[in-house]
């Protein structure tokens, strides 16, 4: 691949010609044609079972295809494992993060490459040197040394990046690279793709943001239902126009909000404080309104969260629900007291991936399915049923094991447990991540409409046009302690993300 | 380059098919394993399939078919049991102890023996469990200090010697018929319908998928997921103790080393029933076939002839391949 040979070829660096892929029951990809041209982002979208995945797991010889080509520099190539495609200089940066937590940096980027010394023991300061060069060509500062579970998801994720790049490879596939962290780190990220574009290598960025889409793109394809139904240039199309082109539908408006707040004060938490993690944290939130917390990775959101619902219960300070003090040392007690606590991380604390459905959305509710300790299984199946349409899940059965699910469908199966018990208060903790926008537009008309049947929302989100266009007001959490509040008429993206990162020190001086 | 093409096709077929074959295989493999097992048995000798010999096997399946239904519970939730052999012994011996003239303390109803020995058994489990659940300490770990405990409570309560001439009474345990059929198989049987359901009928049984499969998400969910912990190793140390008092009845003498590696039958049921080692995925009926599996491995080798070396080395080939089984579920 030298310097001549590149720009006489006429060839793209990336050619994928009527891809054909099935699966019992469904066609995964049909007929589908790419470009990836050197020095170029190319954006993926399409909602989750467009497509994306399964062509990416062609891409990296996971799936075999059932049909069609795929060239790299005109030439075909048929990859059976993923060791094949790095080799061809293809390497990908997965949505879901695989680090191994009791590995250092290096390891992790150099895992199953080690170089050795006189081909027997691992040269442990070859790798961290090399580890430290390749984080810092990406303006990472970060100690090779540490061991994944020592840093934050932002850290891993860049960690992830270097991995990738540290494979020489000429085509970048990014997987959602921003779902996992705060839009500060995601600008960084974006810059970073950007430059890397500029060094000429071929990068397919999928993602569901059309902010960043239309930020770092310079071709959008869009998929639906396994075809490829569009490619333009990022100039010459528009926001919306990829939106209705994914949903193969008009929509009308991304965010709905109709909600009434009422005088009655539903939640009212006076100073709560726990350990290093939040700090006097004083809020009032009304029936029928929709609170937001806004704050980085770390600035203590979720942890507040887990405090009121008593996960981890709070060191001082007072919960009072509808006037009434409230003491919740675990979740039974918020619970009994009318809350309900969708987690941030729905595979790790909101579902039972390896149960159906019906398990999942029971779990929480099963005192009021049963008689003594007997499960009434007519009535159990019928408010499951209930429920799961209310949300429109879309599952073959009840009985669907729920991993197979998709990530909307997934997040459709934690709200429907947690709505079965109607909590009067209810924390959502980043409820839209990861999923696509048809499912997010149904999670927002429905905050909107089950906080004007009189209910309180908590809403944390990290992302600044959804947590101003959905809430009422918005509190913002920096280093465990609220530095400022705002209403959503006053509030400003560069705002909210100014007093985000103040520091301690410059928050308690914004207080007084 | 057409001919190319359509011998990939038939490739893709093929691999198809075997998808479907092999899912099949591991949705009914054990199942289909143990009826292939027994139709061959039963053309390989005459005497297999009387009603005698099912008799026999399924009396001698009921011992480690109790403790694998303990078992099943604890590794539900993502935990081991080795302990259940010494806790059979332990069991066993300080019910026939009661039940038994020969032990000092004379000889009270069977049932206050029975009961008794349930106990003990109940109680070296809570003592695993308590560790387990309470100080957050591994299970294995945990278990096998037990396994080494109360083998050793067992000796020191019974001097190392047998406890003989054991109560009439107390024997029909595990002598008695009902029907023709053994009181411990239909021990066994009932034990195995409560625990069915216990399992799948009551939110306990919930509770206990939901810890294995996602302890966190269960605990937001408000269940007490310590108790649910605790509570698996008190039930297999009560299956272990009702084993060890249906030995005792059965051999006619309390033997504190009664049970020595019971616990790798008992896993291995478990394991060849499809339970998951990790937690949240398995099924009762599985051990169950699991448990009778292994008994009809060893009762036919045995009418076969073949030594008891080869069938250790069969016992073992089929723990694998049905882990083997397990995991091509798991990446379906």
């Amino acid at each position: 691949m030298s310097a001549p040979n590149r720009s006489d070829s006429a060839a793209p660096l990336l050619e994928i010609r009527d891809l054909t892929k099935r699966f019992p029951g469904v066609l995964a990809l049909d007929a589908v044609n790419l470009c990836l041209e050197r020095g170029s982002v190319h954006a993926i979208c399409g909602e989750n079972g467009a497509g994306k995945s399964t062509l990416m797991n062609l891409l990296m010889g996971i799936d075999s295809r059932d049909r069609g080509e795929i060239l790299i520099d005109g030439r075909p190539v048929q990859f059976v494992n993923p060791k094949q495609a790095l080799a061809a200089g293809i390497s990908i940066i997965e949505q879901e993060l695989n680090p191994v937590p009791e590995m250092t940096v290096a390891e992790n980027m150099f895992l199953g490459r080690e170089s050795t010394r006189f081909g027997l023991w691992v040269d442990a300061r070859a790798a961290q040197e090399k580890a430290r060069q390749i984080l810092a060509s990406l303006g990472i500062e970060l100690n090779p040394r540490l061991k994944m579970k020592e840093l934050s998801l932002a850290q891993i994720q860049l960690v992830e990046i270097g991995k990738a790049l540290s494979y020489d490879s000429e085509i970048l596939i990014m997987d959602e690279p921003t779902s996992a962290i705060a839009e500060k780190d995601a600008d960084r990220l974006l810059d970073l793709v950007k430059s890397l574009r500029d060094q000429g290598k071929g990068i397919l960025y999928v993602s569901h943001r059309m902010n960043e889409i239309f930020r770092v793109a310079d071709t959008i394809t869009v998929f639906r239902d396994g075809r490829c139904v569009s490619t333009q240039l990022a100039s010459e199309t528009n926001r919306p126009e990829v939106v209705s082109l994914m949903i193969g539908r008009k929509l009308e408006d991304e965010y709905t909000k109709n909600n009434r707040i009422q005088p009655e004060v539903a939640l009212s938490v006076r100073g709560l404080s726990r350990g290093d993690d939040f700090h006097d944290i004083s809020l009032e939130v009304h029936a029928g309104e929709i609170y937001g917390i806004f704050g980085l990775m770390g600035s203590g959101r979720s942890e507040f969260f887990d405090a009121l619902f008593g996960v981890e219960p709070a060191d001082e300070g007072e919960i009072c629900l509808f006037g009434d003090r409230c003491e919740h040392r675990r979740p039974k007690d918020a619970m009994a007291n009318g809350m309900a606590l969708v987690t941030e991380d729905r595979k790790k604390s909101g579902l039972v991936l390896s149960s159906s459905v019906r398990d999942n959305v029971a779990l929480p509710n099963l005192r009021q399915l049963s008689c003594g300790p007997l499960i009434l299984e007519g009535r159990e199946k019928d408010a499951v049923q209930r429920i799961t349409d209310r949300f429109r899940l879309k599952t073959p059965s009840l009985r669907q094991i729920v991993s197979r699910l998709s990530g909307g469908n997934q997040q459709k199966v934690v709200l429907a447990k947690w709505l079965l018990r109607s909590p009067r208060i209810l924390l959502l903790d980043e409820p839209t991540r990861g999923i696509d926008i048809g499912a997010k537009g149904e999670i927002y008309s429905f905050m909107s409409e089950y906080a004007n049947e009189g209910h309180a929302i908590l809403l944390i989100s990290s992302e600044l046009p959804e947590i101003i266009a959905m809430s009422d007001r918005i509190l913002v959490f920096s280093n465990g302690r609220a530095v400022g509040e705002c209403s959503q008429a006053e509030a400003r993206q560069e705002e909210l993300l100014r007093l985000a990162s103040l520091s301690v020190h410059e928050g308690e001086v914004l207080h007084a | 380059m057409p001919e190319n093409h359509s011998a990939r096709r038939s490739e893709q077929s093929f691999a198809g098919g075997r998808h479907t074959l092999a899912r099949l295989l591991s949705e009914y493999g054990i199942l289909l394993a143990f009826l292939v097992l027994v139709v061959v048995l039963s053309f390989a000798s005459e005497y297999f399939l009387r009603a005698d010999n099912i008799i026999n096997i399924l009396r001698q399946t009921s011992i480690n078919a109790l403790l694998a239904i303990g078992m099943t519970f604890v590794i539900l939730t993502g935990g081991i049991d080795l302990s259940v052999g010494s806790v059979l012994a332990f069991g066993g011996i300080v019910a026939a102890s009661l039940a038994s003239e020969a032990f000092g303390g004379g000889v009270v109803h069977p049932l206050v023996a029975l009961a008794a020995g349930l106990g003990g058994g109940v109680l070296l489990g809570a003592i695993n469990g308590l560790f387990i659940a309470k100080w957050r300490m591994p299970a294995f770990v945990v278990t096998l200090g037990m396994l080494s405990m109360g083998r050793g409570f067992t000796f020191i309560y019974s001097d190392g010697m047998p406890v003989p001439r054991i109560d009439e009474r107390f024997l029909v345990i595990g002598q008695g018929t009902f029907l023709g059929i053994p009181f411990p198989v239909l021990i066994l049987a009932f034990v195995f319908l409560v625990s069915w359901v216990i399992l799948y009928k009551t939110r306990y049984g919930r509770y206990v998928y939901a810890v294995g499969g996602n302890e966190k998400s269960a605990q937001v969910s408000g269940v007490n997921t310590r108790w649910i912990i605790f509570s698996v190793y008190a039930i297999s140390g009560f299956c272990a103790a009702l084993a060890g008092i249906i030995l005792t009845a059965r051999t006619t003498a309390g033997l504190p080393q009664a049970g020595q590696a019971y616990e790798l039958d008992a896993i291995a049921a478990v394991v060849i029933g499809g339970t998951s080692l990790s937690g949240g995925r398995g099924t009762l009926t599985g051990t169950l076939i699991g448990a009778l599996l292994i008994g009809v491995i060893g009762n036919g080798l045995d009418l076969l002839g073949v030594s008891s070396y080869y069938q250790q080395v069969i016992k073992g080939a089929i723990i694998i391949v049905a882990v083997l089984l397990d995991s091509f579920r798991k990446r379906d």
